[in-house]
Order: C-alpha cells, then sequence, then structure tokens
C-alpha cells in the first residue's frame, strides 16, 4: 500500500505561516485573558489558539508536525483547563459557609475599585474561569483535530522533497 | 383493586396541583413580563456589582454558570468520542 503524505506548501507561504501564526497565538491569548473587558471570551480565544496548530498543519505537511509536535503538551492544556474551571466554581462553595458553586468570591464591586487596588482582576472568577475555559477549548480543538488527522491516513513518506516548488494544492 | 384505587386518587390530587400551579406560570412569550425579568438586573448588575464591562462574559461564566460546566464536558465528550472512534490498531495492513 502506497503511502500518501501531505505535503508543505511552497517557501513563502510556510515563512510567512511561521512568522504570523504566532501572532496569531497572542491575538488569541488577548482574546482569552481579556474576555471579561473587550468582546470575545475562553470559547472564542481558545478556538483562535486552536486554529494555529490548522495553520502549521497545512502549511508545513504532516511530517514536520509530527516531528515537531507533542501532543501531551495539548492533553495538559485539556485536563488543567478542565480542572481549573471546576476548582474555580468549587472554591465558590466552601468559601462562605452560605455560598453556592459558582459564587463569584473573588469579585471587587465596580464603586469599591476607587479605593482598593485588588492585584488579580476585578471582575473576580469570571476573568479566571475566562482563562481555565480559554486552555481548555485550545487542548480539545487541537487534540480533535490533530487525532482526526492522523487517522485518515495521511502520513508518511514525502516524496517530491522539500525543496521544489511543491504543495498539496498542486498536481 | 384497591392499591390502583389509591393510584387513580393520588394521581387527581397531584395532577389538580400541579395544573392549579400553571396559573402561576409567568406567560409564554413575554419575556418582560412582570416578576420575572432577570435581564434588567443583568444589565445593571453586571458593571456594579462585578465590575465586568462584558455583560455576555459575566452571564455564561457567573450567573448560568453552571450552564457552561456542560458546555465543557460536551467538549470533553466530543474529544473523547473522536479519540475512541479514530483510536489506533484498529485494523490490521
Amino acid at each position: 500500500m502506497k503511502k500518501k503524505s501531505m505535503r508543505p506548501l511552497s517557501v513563502v507561504a510556510r515563512t510567512a505561516c511561521s512568522m504570523y501564526g504566532w501572532f496569531m497565538m497572542a491575538f488569541g491569548a488577548y482574546v482569552i485573558v481579556h474576555g471579561d473587558v473587550t468582546p470575545g471570551g475562553g470559547f472564542q480565544g481558545g478556538s483562535i489558539c486552536a486554529t494555529f496548530l490548522a495553520l502549521m498543519l497545512i502549511a508545513h505537511g504532516s511530517d514536520y508536525i509530527n516531528e515537531w509536535l507533542n501532543d501531551n503538551f495539548y492533553k495538559v492544556c485539556l485536563f488543567l483547563g478542565l480542572f481549573m474551571f471546576i476548582g474555580f466554581g468549587l472554591m465558590g462553595l466552601g468559601w462562605a459557609c452560605d455560598g453556592t458553586m459558582m459564587l463569584n468570591w473573588a469579585t471587587v464591586p465596580h464603586d469599591a475599585l476607587a479605593t482598593v487596588k485588588p492585584w488579580w482582576p476585578p471582575s473576580g472568577t469570571v476573568a479566571l474561569m475566562d482563562i481555565a475555559v480559554g486552555i481548555e477549548v485550545t487542548g480539545g480543538l487541537s487534540l480533535i483535530l490533530i487525532t482526526m488527522f492522523r487517522a485518515v491516513r495521511l502520513e508518511g513518506v514525502v516524496e517530491d522533497g522539500l525543496g521544489k516548488e511543491t504543495g498539496h494544492d498542486q498536481r | 383493586m384497591k392499591s390502583k384505587t389509591l393510584f387513580v386518587i393520588a394521581a387527581i390530587v397531584v395532577g389538580g396541583a400541579l395544573m392549579g400551579a400553571v396559573s402561576s406560570l409567568h406567560p409564554f412569550g413575554v419575556p418582560t413580563a412582570e416578576g420575572v425579568a432577570v435581564d434588567e438586573h443583568y444589565l445593571t448588575h453586571a458593571g456594579t456589582d462585578l465590575s465586568c464591562e462584558n455583560v455576555v462574559t459575566s452571564i455564561v461564566f457567573d450567573y448560568r454558570g453552571f450552564d457552561t460546566i456542560g458546555e465543557s464536558s460536551v467538549l470533553f465528550t466530543a474529544l473523547l468520542s473522536v479519540m475512541m472512534l479514530f483510536r489506533k490498531g484498529g485494523r490490521k495492513e
């Protein structure tokens, strides 16, 4: 059985994707971290961060990604985000005797911000859960992407090599 | 026969209570009805009590945070099913 491979794009596309992919990660991190004050949030920013892997996969091909990528990073992201999220919710349960789950135990009201300057985000668990969900969605969507990609058996030998102007959009 | 009679009586009583409770439900399709409008509470209290300018995020992660736990578990379940469906070693070449 002849193995097919997802071949890399040309040098121009690879260089551009390598450069601007990290800017996209920075934008996704911005959307996640500023989810409580700007439009966006954990789910949206996590989706932007997960697009980074798709961009790298299309630009560099499967061999480079299989060499470069470590799945355990995304697995750690997934479980860390999930446990952080549920943990912040359970902390509200135990914070006061009459606390409920998902109680916002770290918030500072807007009127008190004139005198109190907390070092954490003043919206409390809203910002913290935003970050947790962003980490979780990043890991989950990237894992879904790489798992489904590996399942279609496009990995293997590159026939044409990296030097020539070949891409999977040609031929 | 006796238990069936008891069951019918209990069903009538409980059903009657439930049907009586229908009248105190808030009207369908009127989201701004008296006593059930939560949108104004969200809009006025999200900026002051939570100091959270994005009201959508304050609803998703605070007022309806339990719903977001469900969304996270939906994503986790989707990942589990994908990894189970496309697992390695399923067949030999």
